[in-house]
């Protein structure tokens, strides 16, 4: 991505989004009766 | 995206809940609830890094910049953040 | 990274289990006719108390937060209390498996009183007679009454766990009302053809029609209800249902069993699927972390006969417990794929005029119970 090198607003510059959490059941898991 | 720069989470002084175990995984962290039996996958370093950094700073903004987070993905991390609230794995100090 | 990440991360397995189950002892008060471990006698090589609490030693160096502790009937064990006390202790959260018959209102305010600690009754029946039938005569008055101590004890919320059977898929929406009716939580699971379900599961397994009723009421309560993600062989139906909906067979589960050996899951007692033992030099740790079946486990597994079905990314090609115990190769379908495929391959089997299903490795089935079941 490109930076604009006249102005730093967040608005020129597009981040893709991070999936950062993911939760899973402590029960979600195939192999535990 | 960029109004989440005044994001008030970002002003709030937060910590992992004290029953919250961190596991280190090749991609992160596993965390874990001992109250609430809720188990949760921190996909990044930077993520586990702002997890642990919570209770030593005065406001999640000082956290990420601490943790040297670049400004950009500042609404990743508060969306995360906000998630791990939810599941009270991270709560208010 | 997105949740197909997550399980390809997880399909490559961990340092150390996420959770895992431990069979505490084969010894059982029931005869279950499709009990996966084929309990009923006590094996003199049991894990001795020092031997587990050395196993929960491992256990908490490695970090393993939550445990299944099951059996066999686990509060049959004399230390039982002793261990669950220890595992706690020591960081483990515990969830005990139980059919109830040792939870009298004393044992209840005890239980109350412990802390991280969950337990999950077993119940295949709203009543006595689809319960009893499956669990034995008396179970069912057992169950209810152990659910009725620990709500008088103030337990708190305790599962219910129900394996779907042919007879009960009907009552499905009455296990729910059950379970809400204690502020408990319901747990549905699927039916594996192991241990003595090797001999019941022609006749106690879902039916082709069944399987889609089964997938349509979890995808209208999956919610509230809990699965052990083991329906995800259902996927193929449609949307998938909630959960991981893959195998954690030795990657990021396992079974510890009564004499220490470690297999890949409960579902899978039989030597082609046993990595070690923990009373083998370096313990479970090194089972977990080296052990060669655990090492094949973790590369990727081909599709084989299913690579050219639609639907292998949705279904995983189902569960290796039930395709072995039903003598159906592990790179093809699920007896149960919901395309059908699985039964084909059950009837080209079929009339093969020599075939010798695999029999479980462990059966401690007391004598007088190895008659014919109806």
């Amino acid at each position: 991505m490109e930076q604009d090198a006249v102005t730093e607003t967040e608005q020129d510059i597009v981040v893709e989004e991070e999936l950062l959490v993911e939760e899973i059941s402590i029960d979600g898991m195939c192999g535990v009766y | 995206m960029s109004t989440d720069l005044l994001n008030p989470l970002l002003e709030r002084p937060l910590a992992l809940h004290p029953q919250v175990a961190l596991r280190p995984e090749p991609f992160g962290a596993l965390a874990y609830h001992y109250g609430n039996r809720r188990l949760v996958f921190l996909q990044h370093a930077d993520m586990v890094a702002v997890a642990r950094a919570l209770a030593d700073h005065a406001t999640l903004a000082e956290a990420l910049d601490a943790c040297g987070v670049d400004r950009r993905r500042w609404p990743s991390f508060t969306k995360a953040v906000e998630s791990l609230m939810k599941s009270e794995i991270i709560v208010e100090r | 990274m997105s949740a197909e990440t997550l399980t390809t991360q997880l399909k490559a397995g961990l340092d150390a289990p996420i959770c895992l189950t431990w069979e505490l002892t084969y010894a059982c008060n029931l005869q279950c006719v499709h009990c996966l471990s084929s309990s009923g006698q006590r094996d003199p090589r049991e894990l001795s108390t020092a031997e587990a609490k050395r196993v929960l030693d491992e256990l908490r160096d490695l970090q393993v937060f939550y445990i299944n502790i099951g059996g066999g009937e686990p509060m049959v064990r004399r230390d039982f209390f002793e261990l669950v006390e220890y595992s706690v202790d020591n960081g483990i959260g515990v969830k005990f498996s139980t059919n109830g018959a040792f939870i009298d209102a004393e044992k209840a305010r005890r239980l109350a009183s412990m802390d991280y600690l969950d337990i999950q009754i077993s119940l295949d029946g709203v009543d006595a007679a689809t319960n009893d039938a499956v669990r034995g005569a008396g179970s069912y008055d057992m169950a209810m009454r152990a659910m009725e101590h620990l709500a008088a004890a103030d337990f708190g919320p305790f599962k219910i766990s129900v394996v779907v059977t042919r007879q009960n898929v009907p009552q499905l929406d009455r296990f729910k009302a059950l379970a809400d009716s204690f502020g408990a939580q319901l747990r549905v699971t699927r039916l594996r053809p192991s241990g003595r379900g090797v001999d019941s599961w022609d006749h106690l397994h879902p039916t082709n029609a069944q399987q889609r009723e089964i997938y349509d009421w979890l995808m209208a309560n999956g919610e509230h209800v809990l699965t052990g993600d083991s329906f995800f062989h259902l996927n193929a139906l449609g949307d998938p249902l909630p959960g991981l909906n893959m195998c954690g067979a030795g990657r990021v589960v396992c079974l510890i069993d009564p004499i220490g050996d470690v297999y890949a899951c409960p579902f899978v007692i039989h030597d082609e699927f046993l990595a070690g033992n923990v009373r083998d030099p370096g313990g479970f740790a090194r089972v977990w972390k080296h052990s060669e079946l655990f090492t094949s486990l973790r590369e990727p597994q081909s599709a084989g006969a299913c690579a050219s079905c639609g639907s292998f990314d949705a279904c995983q090609g189902g569960c290796m417990a039930a395709k072995f115990f039903t003598g159906l190769p592990l790179d093809g379908p699920d007896p149960e794929c919901v395309g059908g495929d699985g039964e084909v391959a059950l009837a080209e089997l079929a009339a093969v005029p020599v075939v010798l299903k695999p029999r479980p490795s462990q059966d401690h089935t007391k004598p007088e119970r190895r008659l014919v079941v109806t």
